[in-house]
């Protein structure tokens, strides 16, 4: 993997794409005192005017940017991901129920946001949203596909929730492979016929790390980003289910509710396949650094590959 | 047009065995007054962009938007008869995606004024005088987010954006002095800067006068907080919490109709 000083955050993405959007006069772009964080802050300073700082007042944010795309805008609001969690009822009974197009950002998402601990690592936020109908639930690995889903929301017809990271990782994307992404769609980064890789977010990095090393043992991996949790791309984990026959699922987030979640369902419902899940298994983080944390919760490349060889003898 | 409306309010109520006529029959007088007297909005066009809003941000009281929108001409009786019902435009709670001339899906309290200012955030980039008006129940005042948006909307200076408080001193459980007590809704909203009128909540000519007065504060938020008896015009609903949400027996219905009539 290369060194994390020549990649880039999730986040800084998503800024990227707020400030290409700063002409489009039906963008709002909505804050709750974490611009900087979250990257908002870009497109603030070039277009105060709609630009809205709601305080540290989160559930008031959301239906504000309700009642905005109500009349013709389309917001984009953002704050730290568990701090989205705080307004969950006000994402699903002012946003999602009357299906109202708010873009949601949630910055900082998994343990990787490292040494706030673990009060600021969200390891839930993919479950929740992806529980509610009308919902689209993203979480892009690096900044240029952040940049390019983003500006994907642009025109989408669904409310939506995008988790980004704050830490930079290797970037996976250049401008032209970023230009391929569709909402919906898994990215296909490898193919190999022994097991599939899904991952997302951070932990992509890790996922092609571990199909390097799965290589020099003669096992060919598929990897792919599965930047849209939902809806899923359940004609893509089918096909790999049938191609590869084992499936290992790598996210940032509780092994409960989110991308593994999601894909054992598709799995159960459809071609039950052997599956490992490599997350956060049902604990809360803490502080530490990034690889720390990852190392300290089975979440690194090699615990991706142990996975893959688990996964490959369940056949 | 207020005693019409009462008597569609207790009928929805009698009709289905449930929902909540005491809020309504608070609220409507209310109610009568911005529709009739105030709102900018076309039946013919319910989703005109440069309509004025309504947000009925204690959205059980349902019942008593119904009763205007028909009144004024967005819905059937036959609508309203569909109240609570499977596959009905009026449903339990105001609902924007059902019902013509709802502006705001309602039923989970607290949210309504965020949402409201949200559409005169959006009134005030288009340069539209449009203007968003919001009620809120006192009971709902206990939500914490009602005070994150009055305090956002005053310091954004948004003054196309009106509240009413329907002040009928009666929630779910209990009387608001009992569950939770509200102290001085006017008191509060002056703390956070915003203009504020109290009034009769069933005097016609105070309430248009209040509308009038709201429509007259500009630089920022303006909040009318109207003394209301929940069950206005019911006696045995009158200041009576068990009628918050609870239908009339056949009994009950008989005298309500009589005392309507």
């Amino acid at each position: 993997m290369s060194a994390p000083s020549g990649g880039g955050a999730s986040r800084d993405g998503y800024g990227q794409a707020l400030l290409a959007m700063v002409d489009d006069d039906q963008i709002v772009v909505l804050e709750a005192d974490l611009g900087k964080s979250t990257k908002s802050c870009l497109f603030r300073a070039e277009k105060p005017s709609h630009t809205f700082c709601l305080g540290i007042a989160e559930q008031n944010m959301m239906l504000v940017a309700a009642g905005l795309a109500t009349s013709g805008y389309v917001p984009f609001a953002s704050t730290f991901a568990i701090f989205t969690e705080r307004a969950f009822e006000q994402v699903r009974n002012g946003i999602a129920r009357p299906n109202i197009i708010v873009h949601i950002c949630g910055s900082h998402g998994g343990i990787h946001t490292g040494t706030d601990g673990s009060s600021a690592q969200s390891i839930e936020d993919l479950a929740i949203y992806r529980t509610l109908p009308n919902m689209t639930v993203l979480h892009p690995s690096d900044d240029v596909s952040a940049k390019a889903l983003t500006l994907a929301l642009r025109h989408h017809d669904h409310p939506s929730y995008t988790r980004t990271a704050r830490n930079k990782v290797a970037r996976a994307y250049s401008e032209e492979s970023a230009a391929e992404l569709t909402i919906g769609k898994g990215h296909v980064h490898r193919e190999g016929d022994d097991v599939a890789i899904l991952a997302c977010g951070v932990m992509l990095n890790e996922a092609l790390e571990a199909a390097d090393t799965l290589a020099t043992q003669g096992i060919q991996a598929t990897v792919v980003d599965m930047h849209t949790i939902k809806p899923l791309d359940e004609t893509l984990v089918n096909e790999l289910s049938l191609n590869c026959g084992a499936i290992v699922t790598a996210e940032d987030h509780s092994i409960i509710g989110g991308l593994g979640g999601a894909v054992a369902e598709c799995l159960s419902a459809n071609i039950p396949t052997p599956l490992e899940r490599i997350g956060v298994a049902d604990r809360f983080g803490e502080s530490g650094d990034s690889d720390e944390l990852l190392a300290m919760l089975g979440m690194k490349a090699v615990d991706i590959v142990k996975a893959a060889n688990r996964a490959i003898s369940r056949k | 047009m207020a005693k019409r409306c009462r008597r569609h309010i207790v009928k929805m109520v009698y009709d289905i065995g449930a929902g909540h006529p005491g809020g309504s029959l608070s609220a409507i007088d209310m109610l009568v007054g911005l529709y009739g007297h105030r709102l900018r909005v076309d039946p013919s066009n319910p989703d005109w962009a440069d309509r004025d809003r309504f947000i009925m941000s204690k959205g059980h009281a349902s019942p008593g938007v119904y009763a205007a929108l028909h009144e004024r001409g967005f819905i059937t009786a036959e609508d309203m008869a569909s109240y609570r019902r499977l596959g009905g435009a009026c449903q339990g709670h105001v609902d924007m995606k059902w019902c013509p001339g709802v502006d705001f899906s309602a039923g989970s309290l607290g949210m309504g004024l965020s949402f409201g200012m949200g559409c005169s955030i959006a009134a005030s980039l288009d340069g539209s005088a449009r203007t968003s008006w919001v009620m809120l129940g006192d009971g709902e005042l206990q939500e914490g987010q009602v005070w994150e948006a009055v305090m956002a909307a005053n310091h954004h200076e948004i003054g196309n954006l009106k509240v009413i408080v329907d002040r009928n001193g009666i929630q779910n459980d209990d009387f608001c002095e009992v569950q939770m007590r509200v102290f001085d809704v006017a008191e509060k909203f002056i703390a956070f800067g915003w203009a504020v009128k109290e009034i009769d909540g069933h005097d016609m000519s105070a309430v248009v006068e209040a509308i009038d007065w709201a429509d007259s504060v500009t630089e920022g938020p303006a909040c009318i907080v109207m003394h209301t008896v929940k069950g206005k015009g019911v006696s045995f609903m009158e200041n009576n919490p068990k009628f918050h949400g609870a239908a009339p027996t056949p009994e009950q219905y008989e005298l309500a109709k009589e005392e309507l009539a």
